[in-house]
């Protein structure tokens, strides 16, 4: 097979959201030899979505300033030399480095020294009856449209849920001259009481002023509910009507074109579980995020995790974070003297810090009610197998002890997303169903090739004479 | 379901495919996912269990329900492909084709 499909280098870093970019900037500028893989066609990650070409340029203030921050970390990344790979798919890495990676239904092997997986997060799923209707789409992936094609929702435009990302795509939308008919506020009223003790250090973060301020402008234009403990979509082959309760048991409903959900994000750990990296429950975050050392090392020695992927921090968090996994790799591989990177690392360290304050009382406030996690009776948990919770208790009373054994009884896990949006689900319904935490019950064992990959893309990797020779007959 | 504003409808290029034999015009930059909304498409595939309607959710990659057809080959994230000119798209019924 032709050597051309394989290379080495020193530092290869997967994602180019703030993490990955600071990663391959601090890698590249030390003069390590860099590889950024991305899978969209321009860098930015989920947050910084088409920074470089959004069709938004023309009216800047409707996305927001921190938007546009990602302008200056690509700038950054492309000057440090680091290589940029776009519309490149990671989908395995090896304890020894190797990253396998297809594009364009071409697979590709690198071999690097060290590897920062930077593979952000993903919104939690939100397993409501009636969720997989057309129409039911999450405010992640409408804020993306806005950002990439400068596309808004048309009709009776619905929000539902809670967090941060709900109320800025609110704002978004209503700057960009796009129009809300109702917020469905699901956030329990009790979390006002657990997050309390929190609000000291929120109230020094900058994203206090930030929040009230986007929550009163989003508050004065639209329709707002709170305290809904129900919520479901209703339609034959679309959504048509959203329906909710709220606290003191009245049911409603409203016409609805989109209905845009959102409960808050969690780390995508497919490649760094898949690896090998050791991943344990977090009950504030209520996910699985993985076991790193102080320079944000995994459990695996080669293998770095960096931004929301090492648990949730946000954007901010999320570049300093890259830095410090950059700097920790080049000392690992002798790349640079402890005295040396000193003033870096600490610096990287205390933006880390400014940036985690007031986490926690986000963390609490904003954490979302069982009954949005836990579905019950027909709700599909499983998308891609479409298996219902119902299904899934059943499954349990038979004696199904873990989600590895589920995917046995159902194909629960088994199809193409490959338990991304299932995992936190099942974890969660397998765990009350006996009486246990998702620290006892676990997560599906990841395995890589954690995307699709087609037999003629494994094919076509390079081999050894010895391996080709182990394989062939006669 | 989703219209563009204005300002992304002076910008950009425009992009001319076929979906299921249908000219839609997209526009330079949109992946095929926004493009399909953009084109009032609700749904884009149909499940290989239940045979029931499914269009993008999360439009990054992760959630696989956004799978067409592209120029021949089954199965590719419309969320993940750029528009490109004369690129020919089918909707999917069903599970992926062999050899596709």
């Amino acid at each position: 097979m032709s050597a051309a499909a394989e290379e080495t280098c020193d530092i290869a870093v997967v994602g180019a959201g703030p993490a990955g970019l600071a990663a391959a900037a601090t890698a590249a500028r030390a003069g390590l030899s860099t590889v950024l893989l991305d899978e969209q066609a321009t860098p930015g990650g989920q947050v910084h979505r088409a920074v470089t070409r959004s069709p938004m340029a023309a009216r800047r203030a409707a996305l927001g300033d921190d938007y546009w921050k990602g302008e200056g970390l690509v700038a950054e990344c492309i000057a440090s030399g680091a290589r940029i790979e776009h519309g490149a798919s990671a989908w395995s890495v090896s304890r020894e480095g190797e990253v396998a990676w297809s594009r364009g239904g071409a697979a590709r092997l690198l071999r690097a020294r060290h590897v920062v997986v930077a593979t952000g997060a993903l919104e939690r799923p939100f397993p409501i009856p009636g969720w997989t209707l057309p129409g039911a789409m999450t405010a992640g992936a409408a804020q993306t449209l806005l950002k990439s094609s400068g596309m808004v929702g048309e009709g009776s435009v619905v929000l539902a849920g809670t967090g941060p990302l709900l109320w800025l795509l609110a704002a978004q939308y209503l700057e960009a001259g796009g129009a809300i008919a109702a917020i469905l506020d699901t956030t329990p009223r009790a979390n006002w009481r657990r997050a309390l003790p929190h609000a000291p250090s929120f109230l020094a973060s900058r994203y206090f002023a930030k929040g009230l301020g986007l929550m009163a402008k989003v508050r004065r234009r639209v329709r707002v509910v709170g305290g809904v403990t129900w919520l479901g979509a209703e339609g034959e082959d679309r959504v048509a009507r959203v329906a909710w309760r709220r606290g003191d048991g009245a049911v409603e409903s409203m016409d609805a074109d989109l209905l845009l959900l959102h409960q808050g994000v969690a780390p995508n750990i497919n490649l760094a579980a898949a690896a090998g990296c050791a991943h344990s429950w977090d009950e504030r975050q209520l996910c699985f995020r993985p076991e790193l050392d102080e320079w944000l090392v995994s459990s695996v020695d080669r293998i770095s995790i960096a931004g929301d992927g090492a648990g949730i921090g946000g954007a901010d968090a999320a570049a300093p974070r890259g830095r410090l996994a950059a700097l920790g790799a080049m000392l690992r591989l002798g790349a640079a003297a402890p005295g040396a990177i000193a003033a870096a690392s600490s610096e990287a360290r205390n933006d880390i810090h400014a940036a985690e304050r007031g986490r926690a009382f986000l963390d609490l406030l904003f954490r979302p009610a069982r009954q949005f996690r836990v579905p019950e009776g027909d709700t599909i948990a499983c998308r891609c197998e479409e298996v219902s919770a119902a299904r899934i208790l059943e499954a349990a009373r038979l004696g199904c002890p873990g989600p590895n054994q589920l995917k046995a009884y159902l194909r629960c896990g088994m199809g193409p997303c490959q338990g991304r949006l299932c995992g936190l689900t099942v974890s969660e319904l397998l765990a009350e169903a006996h009486g246990t935490s998702p620290a006892g019950i676990g997560h599906y064992r990841l395995r890589p090739p954690v995307k699709p990959v087609t037999l003629a893309e494994i094919a076509s990797m390079p081999k050894t004479e010895a391996a080709t020779r182990a394989v062939l007959r006669g | 379901m989703f219209r563009r504003l204005p300002e992304a409808l002076s910008g950009g290029r425009p992009v001319r495919l076929l979906v299921d034999g249908e000219p839609v015009e997209a526009r330079e930059g949109d992946s095929l996912a926004a493009a399909l909304l953009a084109s009032g498409r609700v749904a884009c595939r149909t499940t290989p269990v239940g045979g029931v309607p499914r269009a993008p959710y999360c439009m990054m990659g992760v959630c696989f329900e956004c799978l067409v057809s592209v120029d021949g080959m089954g199965s590719r994230q419309a969320c993940l492909v750029e528009v490109r000119e004369g690129m020919r798209v089918e909707t999917q019924r069903g599970a992926r084709e062999f050899g596709r």
